[in-house]
């Protein structure tokens, strides 16, 4: 199971039109992901990394060249069966968590398992576990606005995990956080890591990016891989 | 497929909550919006229960005044322009007859009373008969007697409302009325069992009563043109009005088209149609409010499905099926639209206890009503929801979420 590559891009293509001309934003991009990864894909803005991230997310799909996520071609899904790869596969995480305003944390969290048809109490059950996890144990019942960004942005890592998904997808996760907050959330990250999840992060921040066992750079939507940081 | 239909109850039950939270949370907007539909649903249910206990009170009227009566209207024919009262005795002799009352109706130009002249108020020439049948509203002196009729004795009977034009603080047996300048004694003093309220526009009773005789020397002829009459006991309605034709026609020397007699039935009948279209009209007059409800829903749920965009967009990375978020907004809007229903029925229902009480009609609560208003307000919502909730879900989640 170690070595299986359940993520496989090859030749992505991803093409916009801009008014008569075809903008390319992602341009035969290779990327293999195996399970128990943390890879880091960093670029500056502009480079098409949050194309190549929704891309992944399965919220986009790719003009042309070859997606599949654990064993399925993304490019023949239609609608609904990618939203149920979303459902099971792929945990978001915001730049600005994107917590629903008038739910509390434990709502929040719970969210993604109403979607999946799970039941109260198991969804209650799982969304608590995860709070404690990511050490929101006592803030269950909070709204997003009385937490600090750091809080939110725990919450949305649990939102994240409690759909138990082969891939979590971070897009700047500690964008809209200072240094030292940012720092503790890669040191979440790190040990979710250690307990063999798949980490796909995306970010312009080389500091941040090291933090991952593995690092691509993307730059005008070509990939070049840049070799392990740390212990790769 | 057993799990299927779990997690879509899971989920319908999770859009109830969510639309209840995002109703609550903005609560102004959500009142003004479903207000709409309320006035809407409150004019259906009041006019549809106010017309049905209005017709519902006026054939019962009907039916009090009208059992076992025929009404003869005669037009006449050139030889013969109305009935004689030797004719009347030829009709009142019918086994089928029990008695008749002649109508003869008054041109009042003005009653006066020594120097109080009034000119609104109405007679008419009745018999002896007719007190047979209504001998209790007389409340004081004497009802009409047969000599009256056939004397035509210068005698009458008034009304409160007469009594009131003329005699304050006077008993009225005694003193004499002149009814367009001619003398007329007053013996007796009447009160009407009106209903009250409507039903006594249709039954009311004239406010001089005068022997018929008089009342046609007064209008100078000897012909009868209305009368009413009065089947005996154990005859139906169909047979008395048959014999009743075959005597008039006998009159009339078989000449088309000289009389029509009407039975209640068929006055309850024409006026139970008219009742029934009228109610259909006035619902569809107010079915536009519910229309203009509608819209007033729909155009909120399109401008929370542009607000909420983000909110869209993160529930489908989340893994939101499309079905899922339009179950939510529709969810909403009929919930939205079913609030305002069911206010619409409670204010329904007191503003037709208040306007039957005002019409003097019996309240009745109306089940079909209530059934309409809250079926419609569910329609409403689900209809005028659909195209919102429908964009809602096509709503391309990367688009959603780069609005941020």
């Amino acid at each position: 199971m170690e070595n299986e590559t359940f993520f496989d891009m090859r030749g992505i293509d991803k093409d916009y039109i801009m008014g008569d001309e075809a903008v390319h934003v992602l341009r035969q991009v290779n990327l293999q992901v195996a399970e128990g990864e943390f890879l880091s894909v960093l670029g500056p803005s502009g480079s098409g990394k949050s194309t190549l991230m929704n891309i992944i997310g399965c919220l986009d799909t790719p003009t042309a060249g070859r997606y599949i996520l654990k064993g399925r071609r993304v490019a023949e899904l239609d609608e609904r069966e990618l939203a149920q790869i979303r459902s099971r596969e792929i945990g978001f995480i915001f730049q600005n968590s994107q917590l629903l305003p008038r739910l509390n944390a434990l709502k929040n969290v719970e969210l993604p398992l109403i979607y999946a048809g799970v039941g109260r109490r198991e969804r209650r059950k799982r969304a608590m576990a995860m709070l404690e996890r990511v050490g929101l144990a006592d803030r269950m019942d909070h709204l997003p606005s009385q937490l600090s960004g750091g809080q939110q942005q725990r919450v949305a890592i649990a939102r994240a995990l409690v759909g138990n998904p082969a891939i979590l997808l971070a897009d700047e996760p500690t964008g809209a956080l200072d240094q030292k907050t940012g720092r503790q959330i890669m040191q979440l990250f790190r040990e979710l890591n250690a307990e063999k999840r798949t980490i796909i992060m995306i970010t312009h921040d080389m500091n941040i990016a090291a933090n991952a066992r593995r690092v691509v750079h993307i730059i005008d939507g070509m990939i070049t891989e840049g070799g392990g940081t740390g212990d790769a | 497929m057993l799990k299927r239909i779990r997690s879509a109850l899971v989920m319908v039950g999770e859009c109830v909550r969510m639309s209840l939270d995002n109703i609550r949370g903005s609560k102004v907007r959500s009142f003004l919006t479903l207000l709409g539909i309320m006035i809407g649903v409150t004019a259906v249910i009041a006019l549809i229960s106010t017309v049905n206990a209005v017709s519902g009170s006026l054939a019962s009227s009907f039916r009090s005044m009208g059992v076992g009566t025929l009404t003869v209207s005669v037009t006449g024919s050139d030889l013969k322009t109305g009935l004689t009262a030797a004719d009347l005795a030829k009709l009142s002799a019918l086994d089928e007859v029990d008695g008749i009352t002649p109508n003869v109706g008054l041109n009042v130009s003005s009653v006066s009373y020594g120097s109080t002249i009034s000119t609104e108020l109405t007679a008419s020439g009745r018999n002896a008969y007719y007190f047979v049948l209504n001998g209790d509203m007389v409340v004081q002196g004497r009802t009409l007697k047969a000599f009256d009729d056939d004397n035509a004795t210068p005698v009458c009977l008034i009304s409160a409302e007469a009594v009131e034009a003329f005699f304050y603080g006077v008993n009225p047996i005694g003193e004499v009325l002149y009814v367009n300048g001619m003398p007329f004694t007053v013996v007796g003093r009447y009160e009407e069992d009106t209903g009250g309220g409507i039903s006594a526009i249709f039954t009311g009773s004239p406010d001089i009563i005068v022997p018929y005789t008089a009342a046609l020397r007064l209008n100078g002829t000897d012909e009868i043109t209305s009368l009413t009459v009065y089947i005996a006991d154990g005859v139906t309605s169909d047979r008395a009005k048959s014999a009743l034709e075959d005597a008039l026609d006998a009159l009339f020397d078989f000449e088309d088209d000289t009389y029509t007699v009407t039975s209640m039935d068929s006055v309850e009948d024409t006026m139970q149609t008219m009742m029934g279209m009228m109610s259909t009209l006035l619902a569809g007059i107010a079915s536009i409010a519910l229309v203009v409800g509608g819209i007033g829903i729909m155009n909120m749920m399109l401008t929370t499905v542009t607000e909420r965009t983000v909110e869209i967009g993160l529930k489908k990375a989340l893994g939101a099926m499309p079905w899922q978020i339009q179950a939510q907004f529709l969810i909403e809007s009929f919930m939205l639209s079913m609030m305002g229903g069911l206010l619409g029925v409670a204010m329904g229902v007191v503003l037709s206890m208040v306007l039957c009480n005002v019409l003097g009609a019996a309240f009745t609560l109306s089940g079909s009503a209530i059934a309409l208003g809250v079926g419609f307000s569910a329609a409403v919502g689900i209809l005028f929801g659909f195209a919102p909730a429908r964009k809602a879900s096509r709503l391309n989640p990367i688009d959603a979420l780069r609005s941020v």
